[in-house]
């Protein structure tokens, strides 16, 4: 009797502190409300009733870093981007009049669980097509096995390597650090500038940049002062900031992705650095603004137009592509795309108008399809492709953005 | 009566599972199951080396992620930087990983629990480090591209198919070398060590050096399995080699079982099996793609409390015995 | 910046940052002392802490409500987390159950994606952003709140477990479960004990570290791992020794990333702790074990 009575009491317990515990989640758990946005959302455009799509549905896959620390802030925007457009084109008489269907693969920001993702959209679902990865080392081992099975890749992340040298059948979207960091040069010497110090994230991302800023630097007789590197899960850069403020240079450049950005930033104002600081494209991204808070007002930094297309002049050809995007995305989200997003609507149309235009879903058809893309207005930029370059940007893909009263401004 | 027949067939059934899910990938030709197959062979067997080292020897390491990079990465510079050929390459990859080993574990003798544990993960965490700022070496973040498919003599394994059935292979040489050592004369020396070290000394075992021993011999293990991975992927970057990478060795052994050799390939074949199917399942109910990480939490722990000698120890604890597997206690 | 200043410097943020790891060494080392295991969620209850208190603030709590609510929420988990798996696990070998820790911390991170999202949050500091000046370099406001709650939490945790008899209590199970049970104390209810007293440590410490550091939900590993550290460092089952070990890896951090190179500073502050441990065994503040 008393051990039922203890147990009742032991369960009682239990369940009191599960309940407690279901009330603060339920409290915390609320997602904060959105900011409201400063101009009203633009109606979605309206088409023509196509026909239902019909027919066996044409499978493409989709490998992105969904979890996994660095990957997540990418993986997972570029996920629910595949699915909205999905979504999209087969409320639109699908792609050649059938639906389409996308499997989108997690690979937990992991080369392994990325090669095996590839294996498996390859063998299994026999897709025409991938999209992703979301990061330069787990695109690596995919695009290996990618060129070797003669399946199209069109990668999301910004690694030289993946392009250079080119491989056939590996295309890729974002806008490289070469064409970043060049623009970020444009600006430096444009107000005389010749001592910069620049801090990097320590992994593909940042040192990429790094390399890129070391090149070009020397090209244009900038002396880089000093280049400290900091880890991902660092939370405390005022001891590289402290090495680069006593060098005195005349700018900073910060390359990183993630939290990092923020608190480099915030550390610097800590520290009383005054000089300007400029901010890798990596960081177009209202989080950024959101983690350095008043610190962040004066950053600079080359952008693609998708995080500033409200000001955005209506004569910009990629005007209607990106507020298109953003409301549908906001419509169905609740908040506003960010530059990873853009990277995985710009695959996806690539990828879609390639096979409309080949006509078929024959993986070679579909893969020169890709490389004779031109003109192809997406949101980093207006993308031309050719056997010899397989990015499709140039400088113009950015524009020049500052942080004024903690919002983006476009920058002429 | 009942139980210990029903115990039985267990074994028997998990054997028969065993070879079916061996032949499987080769009788379908899928090349999706050989590769993960193969990620199941390779880690397995850095599971069998750490599960001598932590059943047997009672040594905990944090950081065996490590040698595996150690194999990886050797065999990545030798065969592209140096043009050796691979099965060189990987032997000569072994010896500078077995003397760093030696080097590292000598201090390893000192410690124990939980001092041994931060020492294995402090060097774990140093060597990634090296992987990553040494870049004129190992080309840093950017990774190591080209790694031909490895080769012996004129025999290429350059197909998916022939990638499994050399990792079967080597696996099956790595059990049959633990399971040696396991029951001779030295095995048992290990296992009186593991129960009491004091005991076994007096009864002239010589502690240290066996230790040590178990220690190079884990971290050889560690080193091919990681010169078969970059052989098979082509591609080596820091990232894989780090402590995420140890905690799933670490969960690996432990959950199947360390105390005998079939438990940790158990424990990598749970491990990955388990996350595979998550994935596809998460493709399927969109709930279980948002929550894959909290369920393979939640599984993980369940089978902790339920099967606390591992999984291999299921048909003993079924015939209701003291489980011979040891504790795998620190 | 002159040398001393830049000195000054690097002594600042090596402190601030290492009292920290102590904090979270500290938290590990309570648990360790009542159950024996590493817990390898307790960078979790940090995470928790800082991204409930985000959370709560973002939906318009006022700060000292949020940190308060945060805290006892992530206090709760640690309890329910206790149930669940330490509990159940009564008498299981030390490695079973920090494999147990370690399922456990893949469904907190994984809780916290799900109710927050991949990005890292903050929230404002509790006095301010205006940095304070020092010397040629200056310190964040809310910098001076983590060093001043974290070094008040080690006091009065080392007061509790010296002078209260819950405190005396708790440590009587790490000294000799079997003795204190025969003197009437609960050995579970001190297990829980310890876990709570632990979380709302840690998650105290994520909720005044977020503002400046941010919190995402992946980032409790590398505070587990430091914590880890930390603690060894000090000589594992000493408190003070844990945040004495914190505080030196975040100092040798800070000046090695100052003088020597930034990449390798974390392997720096490592290899001089494994010389640490080379020459003393125990630990800084341990006892020599008997073998």
């Amino acid at each position: 009797m008393k051990q039922a009575r203890n147990r009742l009491l032991g369960l009682a317990r239990v369940g009191s502190l599960l309940l407690a515990l279901a009330l603060v989640i339920s409290v915390t758990g609320c997602p904060p409300k959105e900011k409201p946005s400063p101009t009203a959302t633009p109606t979605p455009p309206v088409t023509k009733a196509k026909p239902a799509p019909k027919g066996e549905p044409i499978e493409i896959g989709a490998i992105f870093s969904v979890t996994g620390d660095i990957g997540a802030p990418l993986g997972d925007p570029e996920k629910k981007t595949v699915e909205l457009l999905v979504e999209q084109v087969n409320n639109n008489g699908g792609v050649l009049g059938r639906p389409l269907s996308v499997t989108v693969k997690d690979d937990k920001s992991d080369s392994t669980e990325a090669r095996l993702a590839a294996v498996d959209l390859d063998e299994n679902k026999k897709v025409v097509a991938i999209i992703g990865p979301s990061l330069t080392p787990t695109t690596m081992p995919v695009k290996d096995y990618c060129q070797q099975k003669q399946l199209p890749l069109v990668s999301c992340a910004a690694g030289k390597v993946i392009t250079s040298p080119v491989a056939s059948y590996v295309f890729a979207v974002p806008q490289t650090n070469t064409l970043a960091a060049d623009r970020i040069f444009d600006y430096v010497v444009s107000q005389k500038i010749n001592k910069v110090a620049l801090i990097y994230l320590d992994n593909d991302f940042g040192k990429d940049g790094r390399d890129n800023i070391n090149a070009i630097a020397k090209q244009r007789g900038v002396t880089l002062v000093a280049s400290e590197s900091f880890g991902a899960k660092d939370t405390d850069m005022t001891a590289q900031l402290t090495r680069i403020k006593a060098k005195s240079p005349q700018a900073v450049l910060c390359w990183a992705t993630g939290p990092g950005p923020a608190i480099v930033t915030a550390n610097a104002k800590t520290l009383g650095i005054n000089v300007p600081i400029f901010q890798s494209h990596g960081v177009a991204n209202l989080k950024f603004i959101e983690g350095a808070r008043d610190a962040a007002n004066g950053v600079m930094l080359p952008a693609g137009r998708l995080i500033v297309y409200q000001q955005i002049p209506d004569t910009d050809p990629q005007k209607k592509v990106l507020s298109d995007f953003a409301s549908a995305y906001k419509a169905k989200y609740g908040a506003d795309p960010n530059t990873f997003a853009g990277h995985a609507s710009d695959a996806f149309w690539l990828v879609v108008n390639a096979i409309e235009k080949a006509g078929s879903t024959d993986r070679v058809k579909v893969r020169d399809a890709i490389e004779a893309t031109k003109d192809f207005v997406g949101t980093a930029g207006i993308f031309n492709y050719s056997p010899t370059d397989h990015n499709g940007l140039t400088k113009d893909a950015f524009v020049w953005v500052k942080i004024v009263d903690g919002k983006w401004k476009l920058e002429q | 009566m009942t139980l210990s027949l029903l115990a039985r067939a267990i074994r028997a059934a998990g054997l028969a599972i065993f070879f079916a899910f061996v032949a499987i990938p080769l009788l379908l030709h899928s090349a999706y199951l050989a590769t993960v197959g193969i990620f199941i062979g390779i880690h397995a067997i850095v599971a069998v080396g750490l599960g001598l080292l932590m059943g047997y020897a009672g040594q905990v390491s944090l950081g065996h992620a490590a040698f595996y990079g150690l194999g990886a990465y050797s065999s990545a510079i030798l065969t592209t930087r140096l043009g050796l050929s691979p099965l060189p390459a990987m032997v000569a990859g072994t010896a500078i990983t077995a003397i760093i080993a030696l080097i590292l574990g000598t201090p390893t003798l000192r410690l124990h629990g939980h001092y041994l544990a931060m020492f294995t993960l402090a060097f774990g965490i140093i060597i990634q480090t090296i992987f990553n700022q040494a870049e004129r070496l190992t080309r840093g973040t950017s990774g190591i591209v080209g790694i031909p498919p490895f080769s012996i003599g004129p025999l290429r394994f350059d197909t998916v198919p022939k990638a499994y059935l050399l990792v079967l292979a080597v696996l099956a040489l790595s059990i049959f070398a633990v399971r040696n050592l396991v029951n001779s004369r030295p095995g048992r020396a290990l296992r009186a060590l593991h129960e009491s070290e004091v005991a076994a000394s007096v009864c002239g075992v010589d502690v240290p050096r066996a230790k040590l021993e178990v220690f190079v011999l884990s971290a050889i293990l560690a080193s091919v399995a990681g010169s078969l991975y970059a052989h098979f992927v082509n591609y080596v970057s820091p990232v894989p080699f780090g402590f995420g990478f140890s905690v799933q060795l670490l969960v690996m052994v432990v959950v199947g079982g360390a105390g005998s050799v079939w438990g940790p390939l158990a424990g990598a074949a749970l491990f990955t099996v388990l996350s595979q199917f998550l994935q596809k399942t998460g493709e399927r109910i969109a709930f279980v793609g948002t929550t894959d990480t909290i369920l393979f939490g939640m599984v993980l722990v369940a089978v902790v409390i339920f099967l606390q000698k591992g999984l291999v120890s299921l048909p003993s604890r079924l015939r209701g015995e003291a489980t011979p597997a040891e504790d795998s206690g620190i | 910046m002159t040398l001393a200043d830049q000195l000054l410097q690097y002594l600042i943020t090596g402190f601030s940052v290492g009292i920290v790891y102590g904090l979270v060494g500290l938290g590990i080392t309570i648990v360790f002392n009542a159950t024996g295991i590493i817990n390898f969620a307790q960078g979790e209850f940090v995470m928790l802490g800082g991204m409930a208190a985000a959370a709560l603030a973002a939906n318009g709590a006022p700060l000292w409500l949020a940190v308060i609510l945060a805290v006892a929420a992530t206090t709760l988990v640690a309890l329910a987390m206790e149930r669940l798996t330490i509990y159940q696990l009564r008498g299981a070998s030390v490695i079973t159950l920090i494999i147990a820790t370690i399922g456990a911390s893949l469904v907190l991170q994984g809780g916290a994606k799900l109710l927050w999202g991949p990005d890292a949050v903050t929230f404002p500091p509790f006095s301010g952003d205006t940095p304070i000046r020092i010397g040629g370099g200056g310190i964040a406001p809310q910098r001076l709140w983590v060093m001043g709650l974290a070094t008040l939490s080690v006091v009065a945790v080392q007061l509790f477990f010296r002078f209260t008899l819950t405190g005396k209590a708790i440590r009587a199970c790490a000294i000799n479960r079997r003795a204190a049970r025969l003197s009437g104390i609960s050995a579970d209810r001190m297990v829980r004990l310890s876990f709570a007293v632990s979380a709302a440590l840690a998650a105290l410490g994520g909720t005044v570290l977020t503002p400046v550091t941010l919190m995402q939900y992946a980032q409790g590993t590398h505070y587990t791992l430091t914590g880890f550290l930390a603690s060894v460092l000090g000589g594992l089952g000493n408190g003070l020794g844990a945040v004495l070990g914190g505080v030196t890896i975040g100092m040798i951090e800070s000046f090695s990333s100052g003088f020597i190179s930034s990449g390798y500073s974390k392997a720096i502050a490592l290899v001089v702790a494994l010389i640490v441990l080379w020459w003393r065994p125990q630990g800084l503040l341990g006892r020599r074990q008997l073998q």
